[in-house]
């Protein structure tokens, strides 16, 4: 019944969609109030209808309900309670439903906190949101039914969810990155809402930066998180493989990035219109690609659980439609368009364009790196694989580029800045960070010229932040600059601890490559063995039952200077029901290092492949990701975002006086 | 959809299953110079049946075939070089995730040069146009604007 409930939401949802996407477009064009007002009911409307669907859905697996295909398929009694409802989302159907669920969030968050939107720009940006939301409520209903029950007599019990997604890690990798996808659907709609009115302005910068900031810091988290989770789970502590559906999350992440500072440039100068208005076309038009290739099964991987043709065609006509669409209206109207401000070579602005003339690019060469396998056996007949060694040469260049300039142009004025000036305060901090790199470069003697350069530009840009923070606070004795700092803008903050964590991230990164050190070895029960200055014992291994899992259990000691240091359990777990093995690591934390270990096959000799890892800094990388994560978010709780509230507290007080 | 998820299941423990992590013990050559040149070679050659892993870390039976296969060709003393070209033979470009930078593939090559080019040079051209733009951010409200906010003045 409930799920009969929760499929009959969902249709309705679509339905008030239909509405959403219609009415107001044709009151917006005809200046009808009434019409235009119907945007926001329906947003909420829609909200809750898939609200309620989803929880069906949930419902249904937090219930164990085997009647239903896709809990049979994706989910087990024994599971743990924390996977029966992730297993919502692990799975094609359910994902699609997160991805409407989310997309309606956003629409009825415009509805709700829009107030201060001019009333047609409003009634267009939720019917364009409306209108993809259309498209994907006939893509689920369609070819993708979560709420399809089975005929047969209900099985006993289900085929479990994929073992690698039973993770914590996994279990929200999905839903952040999705907050990105669709919240990128957002600047989306704004952008072809503006396209529409033909007007692009400041407020119209200021009104699409809190979304784009929103989808950019989820993204960040959900990459994070999936680099994280692939980094502790696969056996090998790899944190990047440049693979196709990594590729899919990361270039719209690039192209956030681009987005959120050339919307900058609108907001403060009134330029770079046009291309913010493509760039936020193309950064949701590459959420859409990287759905079409994770769903379509183009490209095989383990996130593929839809290898269905019918489904790849119908995601690659939405496509199709919304980026055809899209691009048309824009080259009909770009050139509308006028920039506004005036600035010279040497400007903030200018350095703008140069980041996101290296942040485009870059999205290109993930792009063309990760579709080329596709296209050289098309068109050529070559069959041929592009992976790791490819992007680390063709796109680290980029980033050391994009480093490189980054603490510079940050500091330069808007409209006409001086270059000698600019670098005055930054000449110590460039030195220092050559400095130590040098050092490292001296003391490694030899090594990979990785380490040196990352050092080198991860000191300069943490340095160059503090740097940049200092100079806000103009003249004056100590105290009362430490208190104009503490007054900066949260924007100013944001910017300045987004980049920091993006430095703590490239620091973590080049450490982890150039550093790490592997020691594989077969070791008999109580042998201690010696590994970059730890001593390892392995004390024992044994058989233990999990709730759905076998696994093989090794403890093992790390010792150093013989204090130790901790004990840990790397395990090998078999799932019977998937019946599929996974590899859980022992992973020592620490904020310099992690030891690593992974333990293997008992070998003919009694004893056991053994294998331990040194990973100087790996936790930086992700540290800096929560890093780059927190600036976002002090960045949205910039005041100049909440003048709108005020606004319409203001305009709540004033017509509550006529009524008493 | 059942076939779909024995297919996924299949691939899965392709992908997942076989003996331990990646290189084993047994596989590791005593001369640590030609074991680390193995590694190395490893890390460009790609695992066959895997998705986009490299035969270093898979844990395959075909990724340690392969291993084993480089580490026979440096002990009969081939350079680097010629252990890949022996691969390659034998298995085709696929199995080179660093894709040559030959024929048709020079495009991928050049694709982010080529941009990279174009793009600065409209971001020039772009900035140096904006430089000597009349500043019409300094004039003040439009027609319409003005009207509206003589509107709003009046109420």
């Amino acid at each position: 019944m409930i799920v009969e409930l929760g499929h009959f939401a969902l249709v309705l949802a679509a339905l008030v969609a239909l509405v959403q996407m219609t009415v107001p477009m044709i009151g917006a064009a005809r200046r009808w109030p009434g019409w235009m007002a119907v945007a926001e009911p329906a947003a909420v409307t829609q909200f809750l209808l898939v609200g309620v669907s989803f929880a069906a859905l949930t419902y249904a697996f937090v219930t164990s309900d085997f009647s239903l295909r896709l809990v049979v398929l994706n989910s087990h009694t024994a599971k743990p309670m924390l996977y029966k409802v992730s297993g919502v989302w692990g799975n094609h159907e359910g994902s699609m439903l997160l991805w409407v669920l989310i997309l309606a969030i956003f629409g009825a968050c415009a509805a709700v906190f829009g107030a201060n939107l001019r009333p047609s720009l409003k009634a267009r940006v939720l019917a364009v949101q409306a209108s993809i939301s259309v498209a994907f409520y006939g893509f689920i209903l369609f070819t993708s039914n979560p709420f399809t029950r089975l005929a047969q007599p209900v099985p006993m019990n289900g085929e479990d969810l994929n073992p690698l997604l039973q993770d914590p890690g996994l279990a929200f990798h999905p839903p952040f990155l999705y907050l990105g996808y669709v919240g990128l659907s957002m600047a989306f709609s704004f952008a072809i809402a503006a396209l529409i009115e033909g007007r692009v302005d400041a407020a119209w910068g200021r009104w699409v930066r809190p979304w784009t900031l929103a989808a950019w810091l989820f993204l960040t988290v959900g990459i994070g998180l999936g680099s994280w989770w692939a980094y502790y789970e696969l056996g090998w502590g790899g944190f990047w493989f440049w693979d196709p559906v990594e590729n899919a999350s990361f270039m719209p992440w690039l192209l956030a990035t681009a987005l959120l500072h050339s919307a900058i440039v609108v907001e403060k100068r009134e330029a770079l219109k046009s291309w913010t208005i493509l760039l936020a076309i193309m950064a949701f038009g590459f959420s859409l690609i990287g759905t079409f290739l994770v769903r379509s099964g183009v490209i095989t991987s383990v996130h593929a659980f839809a290898n269905d043709p019918e489904r790849g065609v119908f995601i690659l006509a939405i496509l199709a439609v919304f980026m055809g669409g899209a691009l048309t209206l824009y080259a009909a109207r770009a050139s509308a368009m006028e920039a506004k401000g005036v600035f010279a070579v040497v400007s903030r602005e200018s350095a703008l364009v140069a980041n996101n003339v290296l942040l485009a690019v870059s999205a290109f060469v993930v792009f063309v790196g990760t579709i080329w396998p596709l296209v050289a056996e098309m068109a050529f007949g070559r069959k041929l694989s592009v992976g790791a060694p490819f992007f680390d040469s063709a796109f680290t260049p980029f980033m050391i580029a994009l480093t490189a300039l980054l603490p510079i142009g940050s500091m330069l004025a808007w409209k006409r800045a001086s270059l000698a000036r600019t670098m005055q305060p930054l000449w110590g901090v460039l030195v220092l960070s050559l400095a130590a790199g040098a050092l490292v470069w001296v003391m490694q003697t030899g090594g990979s010229m990785l380490a040196p350069v990352g050092l080198t530009l991860a000191t300069w840009v943490a340095l160059g932040v503090a740097v940049d923070l200092w100079s806000r606070t103009g003249r004056g004795d100590l105290l009362s600059r430490l208190g104009r700092l503490r007054r900066l803008p949260g924007a100013d903050w944001g910017k300045a601890t987004a980049h920091f964590g993006l430095a703590i991230t490239f620091f973590g990164i080049a450490g982890l490559t150039a550093w790490q050190s592997e020691d594989i070895r077969v070791a008999q029960v109580g042998e201690t063995f010696e590994h970059a200055g730890y001593e390892i014992e392995l004390r024992e291994v044994r058989e233990v039952p999990g709730p759905n899992y076998m696994s093989t259990m090794a403890t093992m000691a790390i010792h150093r200077n013989g204090r130790e240091v901790s004990v840990q359990h790397p395990e090998k777990r078999v799932y019977p029901v998937a019946q599929m093995p996974t590899t859980e690591a022992g992973i020592d934390n620490g904020i310099f290092r992690d030891v690593y270990l992974v333990i293997g096959d008992p070998q003919a000799d009694g004893g056991w492949a053994v294998r331990t890892y040194v990973k100087p800094y790996a936790n930086w990388i992700w540290a800096g990701c929560i890093i780059m994560a927190l600036g976002g978010i002090f960045s949205l709780t910039d005041r100049r975002y909440r003048v709108a509230a005020g606004a319409r507290r203001r305009r709540a007080a004033a017509a509550g006086v006529p009524a008493e | 959809m059942k076939r779909l998820a024995t297919a996924l299941l299949l691939l899965s423990s392709l992908l997942f299953s076989g003996p331990s992590s990646a290189v084993t013990p047994s596989e590791v050559l005593d001369d640590p110079v030609l074991e680390a040149r193995a590694r190395e070679i490893s890390k460009g050659l790609r695992c066959l049946v895997c998705r986009n892993e490299n035969i270093d870390d898979s844990n395959a039976q075909l990724a340690s075939d392969l291993r084993v296969l480089v580490r026979e060709r440096l002990v009969a003393g081939d350079n680097d070089e010629e252990v890949v070209d022996y691969i390659v033979d034998r298995y085709g470009e696929y199995v080179l995730l660093k894709p040559t930078a030959t024929g048709a593939n020079l495009i991928l090559w050049i694709a982010g040069p080529a941009m990279l080019l174009i793009a600065a040079a409209v971001g020039v051209g772009y900035v140096r146009g904006r430089r000597g733009a009349p500043d019409v951010a300094a004039e003040g409200l439009s027609p319409e604007e003005e009207a509206r906010l003589k509107d709003l003045l009046k109420e």
